[in-house]
């Protein structure tokens, strides 16, 4: 199912044109806080209705200003996991889960709900009420409420924002579940590159309300951003192989890494690696404890003060690594060179399923 | 209540069971008006400041006047109280019903402000996640609304019903002073003084009124209290 988007509307000096598209899948919707992020979300769920614009969902066209076209949220079937949750109050977690159910056009089969409910960790709280609830446990039943509802498409606007990072931590491992078993798009709304980096397929670039870019997350998320702080490479591979002393092989376009992960044959992992964890060698190494060192040809090098933001390719996949100045120009790194990236560690995802 | 005060006489209790009844009957049916009007207020429209002016009103209206012009509305020789005779076999004046309708009158602003408060405590974006929930308008206000505004609604009601037990001046202008079908608490208090060696009876009527008034304002309070700590 797709969803496709283009949205024009102006409030104070604020200009929002924004179009873009997702599939089933995550789509991160990326940038600063004030880019235009929770407009757009408060605009696909129908909350607020743009000046002009087109939201098409599977075929259903939910809003065209041209044809007068506005579905109300009501009627809308976006899922929308706020903030700061929104449970209601006076309800019980299991009254919470089962509001959007009751009036969902086509209901989630029984089955189904406790399903819903083990994958989200909630046996246990369904008689108690939201008061008596952590934050974590809220943003879960949040979650399991607008999934019962069968949306088409869901919004998940900063749904980790108001969770200190411990409850961060307890909670994407669920997103990464509903990502791998979702058949419907899933729009992350998000600032914060790291949880993008983790969880979004494709992403899409806001900037002062337009796009300032959108593409794999791969394309999108690997390099330095403007402002100097240190950034990375975002890729998947897949496991190939497994050692017996407790290595998974992971094949990707660029070559082999071998990951200290208990992950299965076959599964997909989204691999994050800094740019400030990588060495860049001439020569093949010898004799060094890293696991991974991939020949690179070097893309660019970049001198900023004392350092340098190098560049490379590892056959279709792209690296980048922040080395001293003065490293770049004793090895006389320039573009086209064939080099060595040492990768001193690599952050994983969990498993998506293959 | 009458039971546990032996001293009363039986004219006595019926005037109190009078007002206990005259009060329900008036906050039961005036509730559902005075939501609307909260609910009505909470959103801009023109003439919101005529309406809001309107609901209180009877606050500062004298009740005598106010009894007085319901006199000449509801009076059965003519215009809408004629009508209501001679169509509809209603009959207001001098009737228990009459100080029902004196009472929603005067005690309208009190539910409508309890409710209101209960209202902007209320978190709005609960609205829109039951929106986003496939709820529709009515739904939203009998399950979500409505259930969050109940401590406003039992507090109004609460203060209402009080304020209704106190009430004086519009009943008897309006439907007079008779024993047994408009002469309350307050009303019979003044009887008492009326008559010759009732000061007796008066302070022991006076002590019943002002010890009902503030068992059901701590009451309302004690409800409001809990509405405004969980804003």
């Amino acid at each position: 199912m797709s969803l496709d988007v283009a949205l024009k509307h102006r409030f104070g000096g604020f200009a929002l044109d924004a179009a873009f598209s997702a599939d089933t899948g995550v789509t991160a919707l990326f940038g600063p806080s004030g880019a235009g992020k929770t407009s757009i979300v408060h605009m696909l769920a129908g909350l607020a209705r743009p000046d002009s614009g087109r939201i098409v969902i599977g075929g259903r066209t939910v809003l065209d200003t041209a044809k007068n076209i506005f579905v109300p949220p009501e009627q809308r079937r976006a899922g929308l996991v706020f903030q700061d949750a929104r449970l209601f109050p006076h309800m019980s977690v299991e009254k919470n889960l089962l509001f959007g159910w009751r009036r969902a056009p086509v209901r989630v089969p029984l089955g189904e709900i406790g399903r819903m409910v083990a994958m989200l960790g909630l046996e246990k709280f369904l008689k108690r009420h939201p008061r008596n609830l952590s934050g974590g446990e809220k943003s879960r039943v949040a979650l399991g409420r607008a999934l019962l509802s069968s949306p088409d498409y869901l919004l998940l606007d900063e749904p980790l924002a108001a969770l200190d990072a411990a409850r961060r931590d307890e909670i994407l491992p669920y997103l990464e579940r509903l990502r791998d078993i979702a058949r419907i798009p899933l729009i992350y709304v998000s600032h914060a590159r790291d949880e993008v980096a983790r969880l979004a397929d494709r992403v899409v670039m806001l900037d002062d309300g337009k796009v300032a870019g959108q593409g794999s997350a791969a394309e999108m998320l690997t390099g330095f951003s403007d402002n100097g702080s240190l950034l990375g490479a975002v890729l998947d591979g897949r496991v190939t192989g497994k050692t017996q002393d407790g290595l998974s092989e992971v094949s990707f376009d660029g070559g082999v890494l071998w990951i200290a992960a208990d992950s299965a044959v076959g599964s997909v992992l989204r691999l994050r690696i800094a740019a400030d964890e990588i060495l860049i060698a001439r020569e093949e190494p010898r004799g060094l404890s890293a696991n991974n060192i991939l020949a690179v040809t070097v893309a660019s090098v970049h001198f900023q003060d004392r350092w340098a933001d190098v560049d490379m390719h590892a056959g279709t996949a792209r690296l980048v690594a922040r080395i001293t100045a003065a490293s770049a120009r004793r090895l006389e790194l320039a573009p086209g060179l064939c080099a060595y990236a040492v990768i001193k560690s690599v952050r994983v995802g969990s498993p998506k399923a293959p | 209540m009458p039971f546990s005060i032996p001293s009363l006489s039986p004219d006595e209790i019926q005037a109190l069971l009078l007002s206990l009844k005259i009060s329900s009957v008036a906050v039961a049916l005036s509730l559902p008006f005075a939501a609307a009007a909260a609910l009505l207020l909470r959103r801009n429209f023109i003439g919101k400041t005529l309406l809001d002016g309107i609901v209180h009103l009877p606050l500062v209206l004298p009740p005598v006047a106010m009894g007085f012009i319901l006199l000449t509305i509801f009076g059965t020789r003519a215009g809408l109280g004629a009508f209501l005779h001679d169509t509809l076999g209603v009959t207001l004046v001098f009737r228990w019903t009459g100080a029902v309708l004196a009472s929603m009158l005067f005690t309208f602003p009190f539910q409508v402000r309890a409710i209101r408060i209960a209202l902007e405590a209320q978190d709005r974006g609960l609205d829109d996640a039951a929106r986003t929930l496939g709820a529709g308008l009515w739904d939203r206000l009998f399950n979500i609304t409505l259930p969050l505004a109940l401590p406003g609604l039992v507090a109004g009601a609460i203060t209402a019903f009080a304020a209704s037990l106190g009430e004086f001046g519009a009943i008897i202008t309006f439907v007079s002073n008779i024993p047994g079908e408009t002469r309350t608490l307050p009303l019979a208090i003044y009887t008492a003084l009326q008559t010759p060696g009732g000061e007796a009876a008066a302070a022991r009527l006076s002590a019943l009124s002002i010890g009902l008034a503030l068992v059901f304002m701590l009451t309302a309070q004690l409800i409001m209290r809990r509405v405004e700590r969980r804003a």
